[in-house]
């Protein structure tokens, strides 16, 4: 699994997911799925509303205090007889896992669902370093037996059909009986839990991330459905909690308070199946649980994003709803936006962690629909914070030359009224010309990229300012 | 009274590219024609969102500018949303003979809150009927620049609007952009559909005895 970006090749990704089609049509499948179950939980909930906006303020302070409380943090885990690592970057978060994997003898780990370890790589530096990670969490699974990277942050297999994952489950699980049926929804999750369930036992460590970090408690929370979350923190020796440094809140108290926002956006649940707490390694009156408790927090470059334009971002939850309705995501899928964070959230977040000279593509692919907005539970302002890094990307000369060189031929006329009247009424005339008796063009100089698609309609020869003087004069 | 004063642009385009000095300027220049009026009505959802949602954020740094910002933004309105919601008008006199649906453009329905306005107008207009149109509140597609700059996402996203808008059966498409109606109404017309496009304004002001969009050539 790799974590090279391919960012920089949005478009040429994108044609491919179009043109193949598997991933648009699996898609179209569930998305309607998501927003449906979504605006039932939100609207069978009066307060959902000033959830949010508490939700937000939570984040809001926590980010803006956040040395604080994750000192405050770092001292609860301690206190717990745990242990904090801090990561600056991706190179040095996988090394600290390595190091503590190779510490204990681990032969096998078994992990939760993690972003931040797809963001770090961690499984392909673990597998070349001789020690088996392996994925619990469904989706997760049925993806490292393809050898994939997510499409999507909560339902990372979400490109796939359920015939396409029969096939790989037939390729893969060898020692099972060829004939057996696999028809059912029902009968992928039993062989998957089958064959996952000596991994959970044969496990040294166990790797999970975190939804919430707890300055108060020095806990860390995850929220999953299937129940392998707890499995892989509660069976191993060791369990390694790995998160990224903005996921930290000041109490259980603002923890409960965005949870009831976070499950009810992203799967429409009230909760989700699993709410999980862990604080420090077995104690000495605990029936199970860990001998060793271990967090990295990583930085990764989102020290850098507060106090910017794009601090809002770090308020995220991870919870995909912005992705679920965005209209860009379900027509090419998760894995076109090239590294880990797709759809809207990582439209903003990628190009502040690899650099937008990287991933510029991504905050320029969106219509601006502003849905994404219009559904996030925190609140972030992402088509806002899309149009800074054009911005950015517009000061620096990052964007195409011809798209400079056409918005300043633009705005040439458009800054002088007289002209842009005369030039815009010439080019109505002279298209009605061109046009006439077509009504429509199906293709016009220098319109290719529009007409390629749609016919654009001829001009009635008239502007709206021109009619409206003819009739003032009468 | 209505006047037109000189004119050109918003600046969306601009302000959506990247290029915040040119859109200033061309909102300053906007700010200076328009401010010494009581209202501003615009036709098309998305430049009224750029007035009154997009001008104050523009000139945050500047303390009289954005002030007068503010309050251009405060008197403009879009078409529909002013008949309705300011000059509190419920029905109209307007007669067309057919099935209409409406896509909820982006901007007027997100930034503006247009929603039920165009239907209860609508809903007045002798010998209509109307016909919702599923996902009507999904994007078309259009996104300005995006339509050309990634012309493949746009056109599958356009290509679902304009399969809907088949599905409905409607005569006519209406909405309250200019953007997506040039849009939606260049796939229809691309796909061969019969379906007509026009402004909702159009019907509202009983002028649709007039070619719709794309279809000049039809009538003459």
């Amino acid at each position: 699994m790799s974590v090279h970006p391919t960012s920089h090749s949005f478009k040429d990704n994108a044609s491919r997911a179009i043109a193949d089609g598997s991933v648009p049509r699996a898609l179209k499948n569930v998305r309607q799925n998501f927003i449906d179950k979504r605006v039932k939980a939100v609207d069978a909930l009066p307060e959902f509303e000033a959830l949010r906006e508490s939700a937000r303020e939570i984040k809001n302070h926590t980010l803006a205090h956040l040395d604080l409380y994750l000192e405050r943090y770092e001292q609860k885990v301690k206190d717990s007889g745990g242990h904090v690592h801090f990561a600056v970057d991706s190179a040095e978060a996988r090394n600290i896992v390595l190091d503590i994997c190779r510490k204990v003898g681990a032969r096998t780990v078994t992990k939760g669902k993690s972003m931040i370890s797809e963001e770090i790589g961690l499984n392909g530096h673990l597998e070349a370093a001789g020690i088996v990670p392996v994925e619990t969490d469904l989706g997760e699974y049925i993806i490292q037996l393809r050898g994939e990277t997510p499409s999507h942050i909560i339902a990372p297999a979400v490109h796939l059909t359920k015939d396409q994952i029969e096939k790989d489950f037939r390729r893969v699980h060898t020692q099972l009986d060829p004939n057996r049926d696999l028809t059912e929804k029902r009968s992928l999750l039993t062989e998957a839990r089958t064959m996952l369930r000596e991994k959970f036992l044969a496990a040294d460590v166990g790797i999970t991330g975190a939804n919430f970090l707890i300055a108060e408690t020095g806990s860390s929370v995850i929220v999953t459905n299937e129940g392998n979350g707890d499995l892989t923190q509660i069976l191993p020796r060791v369990h390694i909690v790995i998160a990224s440094i903005e996921k930290v809140v000041p109490t259980l108290e603002d923890v409960s308070q965005i949870l009831r926002v976070l499950a009810r956006s992203a799967t429409g649940q009230e909760m989700s199946v699993y709410t999980t707490f862990s604080t420090g390694p077995r104690r000495a009156t605990d029936v199970d649980g860990p001998e060793e408790y271990h967090v990295v927090l990583l930085d990764n470059g989102r020290s850098a994003m507060l106090g910017t334009e794009f601090q809002d971002m770090l308020r995220c939850i991870r919870c995909a709803a912005c992705m679920n309705h965005c209209p860009v995501y379900h027509q090419i899928g998760g894995h076109a936006y090239g590294w880990i964070y797709p759809g809207p959230m990582g439209s903003v977040l990628t190009p502040s962690l690899i650099g937008v000279d990287k991933a510029g593509h991504l905050p320029n692919a969106s219509t601006f629909c502003g849905r994404c907005e219009s559904v996030c539970p925190m609140k972030i302002p992402l088509p806002k914070m899309m149009r800074h890094w054009r911005e950015r990307e517009f000061e620096r000369n990052l964007n195409p030359a011809v798209a400079r060189y056409g918005l300043g031929f633009w705005a040439f006329f458009a800054k002088k009224p007289w002209l842009y009247n005369l030039s815009t009424r010439v080019a109505a005339k002279a298209m009605k010309l061109m046009g006439r008796n077509k009504g429509r063009f199906q293709s016009l100089p220098g319109l290719g990229a529009w007409t390629q698609y749609r016919d654009f309609a001829v001009p009635e020869g008239e502007t709206f300012q021109a009619q409206w003087k003819k009739r003032a004069g009468k | 009274m209505v006047e037109v004063p000189p004119q050109t642009c918003c600046g969306q385009p601009a302000f959506n590219s990247g290029d915040r000095r040119t859109a200033r300027d061309l909102a300053l220049q906007m700010i200076e024609a328009f401010e010494r009026f009581d209202y501003v009505v615009v036709p098309s959802g998305s430049c009224g969102g750029m007035i009154a949602k997009h001008y104050p954020e523009l000139f945050e740094d500047d303390p009289g500018l954005s002030v007068r910002a503010q309050k251009l933004a405060a008197k403009t309105f879009e078409l529909v949303s002013f008949l309705t919601d300011v000059l509190g008008i419920m029905q109209v006199e307007a007669k067309h003979a057919g099935t209409c649906t409406y896509h909820d453009s982006c901007s007027g329905l997100r930034e503006l809150g247009i929603k039920r306005q165009p239907r209860q107008l609508l809903g007045s207009v002798e010998g209509l009927e109307m016909v919702e149109l599923k996902d009507s509140e999904v994007c078309c597609g259009f996104g300005g620049t995006f339509a050309v700059k990634y012309g493949p996402i746009s056109d599958q996203i356009v290509t679902e609007k304009a399969t809907n808008v088949n599905a409905t059966g409607a005569k006519t498409l209406l909405a309250g952009d200019l953007g997506c109606l040039l849009n939606i109404a260049g796939k229809l017309s691309r796909m061969g559909s019969e379906v007509e496009v026009r402004h909702v304004a159009e019907v509202l002001a009983d002028m649709t005895d007039r070619p719709a969009i794309g279809k000049m050539g039809a009538s003459t």
